[in-house]
């Protein structure tokens, strides 16, 4: 009756997968923003091939963080209390921002 | 530097850093990833920002547009790498128990961040007249 029978352990009140998935989908959608303002950019000045090629790479890695994005997301519903992110995922989230800027500076030059 | 070499090697070898202290609190490492992620959007919006410098002040000599989007995307690299490197530091701090790592780097980004808008608004001036 009291519900100090069910484990507290089942019950997380700062929903903190739940938030952490969001976080995650926040930074997706900002990503999405550079991708655009990647392809305008692109498509803006005279399109010449660096700049096409160099939107499109922008794209393939906003594709590749959104791979990592959900692949976390799904780690985050898959369990009750779920793995802490390894190394090499936030590496690699990382390496697609830097990518995305090194792109956007052959855009911009 | 030696320490940054080291953290970088940390950034791939997952199993070093399991070996270290006991693991935390889940919620303590999302809590992290969280900010990992804040940091990576940071470094998103000042990309993003060097693309608007170049696409939305057309009227700006060539030399102050592109350095302005060129220095905007050089603090989103700085951004999202010390976003890595402080999300690891972070979370070997937690195994070990530690006292979280300050930093000086949230200071320092955001005097960047002012004195780049006042470059804008002054170049932004000066380039409409001129």
């Amino acid at each position: 009756m009291s519900g100090t029978d069910a484990a507290p352990s089942d019950r997380d009140p700062g929903l903190q997968p739940e938030r952490t998935r969001l976080a995650w989908r926040r930074t997706t959608l900002s990503g999405t923003v550079v991708a655009v303002l990647a392809a305008k950019t692109a498509l803006h000045g005279g399109a010449s091939p660096v700049s096409v090629l160099a939107a499109a790479l922008c794209c393939v890695f906003w594709l590749a963080f959104l791979r990592i994005a959900h692949g976390r997301i799904t780690t985050l519903a898959a369990a009750n209390r779920p793995r802490a992110l390894t190394p090499p995922h936030a590496a690699a989230a990382t390496l697609c921002m830097l990518a995305l800027a090194v792109c956007g500076a052959f855009l911009v030059l | 530097m030696i320490d940054f070499v080291r953290n970088v090697r940390l950034w791939f070898v997952p199993e070093e850093v399991r070996q270290e202290g006991g693991t935390p609190d889940y919620r303590f490492s999302l809590a992290n990833e969280r900010t990992f992620l804040a940091w990576l959007r940071t470094a998103l919006a000042l990309i993003g920002g060097g693309f608007a410098v170049d696409q939305f002040l057309p009227d700006l000599r060539w030399g102050w547009r592109v350095g302005l989007a060129l220095a905007l995307l050089a603090a989103g690299v700085l951004c999202s790498l010390r976003a890595v490197n402080h999300w690891a530091r972070c979370e070997r701090a937690m195994r070990r128990g530690e006292d979280l790592p300050v930093s000086r780097f949230p200071a320092l980004l955001s005097l960047v961040v002012a004195v780049v808008a006042v470059v804008m608004v002054v170049v932004v001036l000066v380039g409409w007249e001129g």
